[in-house]
């Protein structure tokens, strides 16, 4: 399958796909105070609290780039996503994607990307995915015969093709999931955004989609934007993280980089020879956690030079093994460290 | 292929999806055709009531006729309402719109290059040839067993004219009702405003009665009656007026103005539907979506 030149001819990854500057968005909600009385007074007179979904987010993100959005949830992932989908108009700030404002929905921008939401079915639930995808060439005014061949081929790779035929709502939910991709792909988008794609599924079907995103995003360059709160996803694909807390940026980098960043120490793990006596192993001053003769140990990075040796020669140690900071615990911590911004006033 | 023959192709390539999409909503209606016969079924007995109501009414007056309508006629035109609601009502479709709205369903239609009204067209044309397939028998049935009440079949030009006002009544009713489901966008619950619609409806639309029956009826002020508040209306071409026409009621170029009339209102609405939705769509994506 080969990617069309459309827009920039022959750019790198320094020609932005999408490109956010500064993008901002408020709601207003409505406070309802408990109870029937304040439901009575509430029809005359109500608060509202501002709350600012996104605070002046800035982004760019070049053709063939596989970035993950993460975040605790309310953060601003999915309203950033939708910003970018033109489900949504933002209050500030400036976007473009593949050169269209979001927002404008332009038929010729639609047709050039897709949103994948984990809990939202674009297929017809009564009828078989063969005819959502059918409505899907009519629509994207996709060739036939370049219709046949990219369906097959996206059939063949998830391993789906005897379920195209049965109807959606008889499938699990794994096999649905890989129906929505094969539909959101079928028109062979520049830039895919995938929200949550691989939320409640078992682990050899988040396998299956991860290595079939890997392969697609490989051969045909598209850009991906992907909302996750699993690390697996992230760790199996992106290169790059955006971090969002309270509508803003955190860190913007290779995941490399976060867990080098953000690591503060090793899990150090000691099969003893046997059960060490009460107290023995605090001596070193790290927290620990005594299993038997099961040992794991939690050793500042910059001290694990001197400390190991030491542990070593110390204890009757018959396997050691060193190992980073599980991601998950990384971004937990991360994501309790980052400032929480000033509630704003309550306005009648 | 250059710019040009896209942009010539494009009206073409819009019927075809469009086609498409009919197709597969047919499929869609096809599934539940259990359900769906039993349904049809029991519209047939308001119906039912009514003659017997009418009936009731007559037996207990000596009077040949009420406001024009001998019992045969009224008998008749109850009949010939029930074929215009077949047309110009939309079960379910405003509350369908303002739930795909409150559960965010609606969102497909924002990201995808497909345009909204066309595809709820498409969805209900489908439920109404589906609908027509399974009450064919029954009508069939009905005007049979009542073709003593009916007087004799009008000529082809009124037959015509029935034809067109049935088939602008369908998309009356089909305006109508998707501008009401749009108000989804501006409040959370729509079910008592669509209640409050089909009150009106049934009460102004000629269903409940016929509307020349209010011809003479003071609504207090002064030279204007209650049949004339009708006409300024669209209710009527719902119901009342392709029975009328069928009847003889209106001819020639009464029935010519009455018929520009029902499409000025089809156009009027279906503008109104447009407008509902863009002023919607951009409302619900500047509160979040």
């Amino acid at each position: 399958m080969h990617n069309s030149n459309r827009g920039e001819a022959g750019d790198g990854m320094a020609a932005a796909v999408i490109s956010v500057e500064a993008l901002a968005k408020e709601y207003r909600v409505y406070d309802k105070p408990e109870g029937l009385l304040a439901s009575v007074t509430g029809l005359f007179h109500r608060t509202s609290r501002r709350v600012e979904a996104l605070r002046g987010v800035s982004l760019e993100v070049g053709r063939g780039e596989f970035v993950a959005l993460l975040g605790p949830n309310g953060a601003g992932k999915t309203t950033f996503l939708k910003a970018l989908s033109g489900i949504i108009t933002p209050s500030r700030g400036r976007a473009t994607v593949l050169g269209h404002v979001p927002w404008e929905r332009a038929d010729a921008f639609r047709r050039r990307f897709a949103l994948v939401m984990g809990q939202r079915n674009q297929l017809w639930w009564d009828l078989p995915a063969a005819e959502s995808f059918r409505l899907h060439k009519e629509i994207y005014r996709i060739d036939p015969a370049r219709f046949d061949r990219t369906r097959d081929e996206l059939v063949d790779l998830l391993g789906v093709r005897k379920l195209v035929l049965q109807p959606v709502r008889d499938l699990s939910l794994g096999e649905r999931m890989k129906l929505e991709l094969v539909a959101a792909l079928l028109h062979e988008p520049e830039v895919l955004f995938l929200d949550e794609p691989t939320i409640g599924l078992d682990v050899v079907a988040q396998h299956t989609i991860h290595d079939f995103l890997k392969k697609v995003q490989a051969d045909r360059r598209v850009t991906v934007v992907l909302t996750t709160h699993y690390m697996k996803d992230v760790a199996a694909l992106c290169e790059r993280v955006v971090v969002i807390t309270h509508g803003s940026i955190l860190h913007d980098g290779p995941l490399e980089e976060i867990v080098d960043r953000f690591t503060t120490h090793k899990i150090v793990t000691l099969d003893l020879e046997a059960t060490p006596a009460a107290g023995r192993l605090e001596r070193f001053g790290f927290p620990c956690e005594v299993r038997g003769p099961r040992v794991t140990l939690r050793i500042d990075r910059s001290r694990i030079a001197d400390v190991l040796p030491e542990v070593l020669r110390s204890e009757g140690v018959r396997d050691v093994s060193v190992e980073d900071v599980p991601l998950e615990e990384i971004v937990a911590e991360l994501f309790r460290a980052a400032p929480a911004p000033p509630v704003p006033e309550a306005t009648p | 292929m250059s710019e040009a023959a896209t942009a010539a192709g494009r009206p073409l390539a819009g019927l075809r999806t469009w086609c498409t999409m009919l197709a597969i909503c047919l499929e869609e209606r096809l599934v539940y055709r259990g359900d769906f016969i039993l349904g049809t079924l029991m519209r047939f007995l308001p119906i039912v009531t009514q003659v017997f109501l009418w009936t009731a009414v007559f037996n207990a007056t000596s009077r040949p006729d009420i406001a024009g309508y001998s019992r045969d006629d009224i008998v008749a035109y109850y009949l010939l309402t029930m074929v215009t609601r077949a047309f110009s009502s939309m079960p379910g479709l405003a509350g369908g719109i303002a739930r795909s709205v409150r559960d965010g369903s609606v969102k497909k239609y924002l990201v995808q290059p497909v345009d909204y009204v066309g595809y709820l067209l498409a969805a209900r044309i489908a439920h109404k040839l589906v609908y027509y397939l399974v009450a064919a028998l029954p009508f069939a049935g009905v005007f049979l067993v009542c073709r003593g009440y009916f007087p004799p079949v009008p000529d082809a030009a009124t037959i015509a004219a029935y034809v067109v006002s049935l088939l602008l009544s369908f998309l009356l009713g089909f305006f109508m009702e998707a501008t009401l489901g749009m108000l989804g966008f501006w409040f959370l619950e729509v079910s008592s405003i669509i209640f409050a619609y089909m009150l009106v409806q049934y009460l102004l639309s000629g269903h409940m009665f016929p509307i020349d029956m209010l011809a003479g009826v003071p609504i207090g002020i002064a030279g204007v009656s209650a049949a004339d508040l009708v006409r300024w209306l669209p209710f009527e071409y719902t119901a009342y007026f392709p029975a009328a026409v069928w009847l003889g009621k209106v001819r020639g170029g009464t029935l010519a103005r009455d018929l520009a009339i029902e499409a000025a209102w089809v156009v009027v609405m279906a503008v109104a539907c447009r407008l509902a939705w863009w002023r919607g769509t951009r409302r619900y994506s500047a509160f979040g979506g």
